[in-house]
């Protein structure tokens, strides 16, 4: 069992070990979707949304696969319910809030094969972490994502004014942008202690 | 390509992942563990082979199994199919070095979601016959060794003054005098190499299309 603290948890994964700009997890939504601040902040709260309940299922799987000793198929099961909830958690929306399902539309089913939500079930299972701390450990990624999200596009509607160079547009330099906002996020590490 | 006619030979089909549609420069898929495990070299070839691996294997296993797969369902069993294999990999590494094992940490069982494997699954795999799916899935799992490494080397040498650290063959590039510049190794390091080389293959690209337009101008 793990017994680090609940705030540490949270702002160890919300600024420290950011998922994106320090593990790496998620980038291909980090890239795509980061050009304006309003879809960022979408995708970000759709990201958290999906984290959350992955985190509950993920802790759900391995409780039951230990119970019967198959810690094999953990990926796969992980993969196949994250999926499955996705989906579930889609028809939910659309049912009862369809202004929600409006705002987080395409990006829900886009989140099945972003690395961030699987990758989250598997370090929590590494972690041992309990209940209470998986979905703060959740919370805290998903804030993250989202944090990096609105930065990065805060910066690249600034960009647009900017005279970049030609063959640097596009993915280049959002790369660079990108090791310069780690690089500043390299500043908060210890803060979680 | 629009200047081609008719179905792709084979040759065609194997150097494509190579470098015309190389999954991490030119279609900017899988950048995630790309970034993630280039801070040593060895963890290069490591997460190459074992996505080579499982591109092959998921490749042969989804062609074959095709025409069973109904139109529906058929990304959920793409991704029960290359959870297996990524499976397989995670325990043979884990048995083969367990220190490369930790040094890789989550990324191995992270190959499920890379985006090339499923892409290839979808894009070729269910469309082409086993042996042309086998030949595209080495291409590009080639290509993606190829990017990983032109990565890796870049970064372990600059950060660490090395060249296949942790293993029999280390091989150290300047000398005891070398300061390392560690910010390679870490986290914005990868951000930067991956950008830079970004930038020097468009710079590649634009010059070699201003060439062609010149000789088609004389």
């Amino acid at each position: 069992m793990n017994t680090e603290s609940l705030p540490s948890i949270f702002i160890n994964t919300l600024i420290v070990n950011n998922f994106v700009l320090s593990m790496f997890l998620g980038i291909c939504p980090f890239l795509g979707v980061s050009s304006k601040k309003e879809t960022a902040t979408r995708m970000g709260v759709a990201v958290t949304f999906v984290l959350l309940v992955s985190s509950v299922c993920a802790y759900g799987i391995n409780i039951v696969l230990n119970y019967i000793g198959a810690p094999y198929l953990t990926l796969i099961c992980y993969i196949a319910v994250i999926a499955a909830a996705v989906q579930l958690v889609e028809m939910v929306i659309k049912k009862y809030s369809p202004a929600l399902f409006r705002a987080l539309g395409i990006f829900l089913p886009l989140i099945t094969t972003n690395c961030a939500i699987l990758g989250l079930a598997l370090f929590q299972t590494q972690k041992g972490y309990n209940f209470v701390q998986c979905l703060v450990y959740a919370l805290g990624a998903g804030g993250g994502f989202t944090l990096a999200l609105i930065i990065m596009a805060g910066m690249r509607e600034k960009l647009e004014l900017a005279d970049v160079p030609d063959i640097a547009q596009g993915a280049a330099i959002t790369l660079i942008l990108a090791g310069i906002l780690s690089l500043a996020f390299m500043g908060f590490a210890g803060l979680g202690g | 390509m629009s200047d081609q006619q008719g179905p792709p030979s084979s040759m065609d089909v194997f150097l494509r992942g190579l470098w015309q549609e190389n999954p991490v420069f030119v279609m900017l898929l899988g950048t995630c563990p790309t970034l993630a495990v280039t801070n040593k070299v060895i963890n290069c070839f490591a997460m190459g082979v074992s996505v080579m691996f499982v591109l092959v294997m998921s490749g042969l296993l989804i062609s074959l199994l095709r025409s069973f797969i109904p139109k529906q369902v058929r990304i959920a069993s793409f991704i029960i199919i290359i959870a297996t294999f990524v499976t397989i990999v995670d325990y043979a590494i884990q048995s083969i070095s367990l220190d490369l094992y930790d040094s890789l940490g989550a990324f191995i069982q992270l190959i499920v979601v890379n985006c090339i494997i499923l892409g290839r699954a979808e894009a070729f795999a269910s469309k082409n016959g086993p042996a042309k799916s086998m030949l595209d899935a080495v291409g590009m799992g080639l290509g993606f060794t190829f990017a990983l490494l032109c990565l890796g080397v870049i970064r372990e040498a600059l950060g660490n003054g090395t060249l296949m650290m942790d293993t029999p063959f280390e091989i150290s590039l300047f000398g005891p005098n070398f300061a390392p510049w560690s910010i390679m190794i870490l986290p914005p390091g990868g951000f930067f190499v991956l950008g830079l080389e970004l930038i020097l293959f468009a710079w590649l690209r634009k010059r070699r299309e201003q060439r062609r337009a010149q000789t088609a101008q004389a």
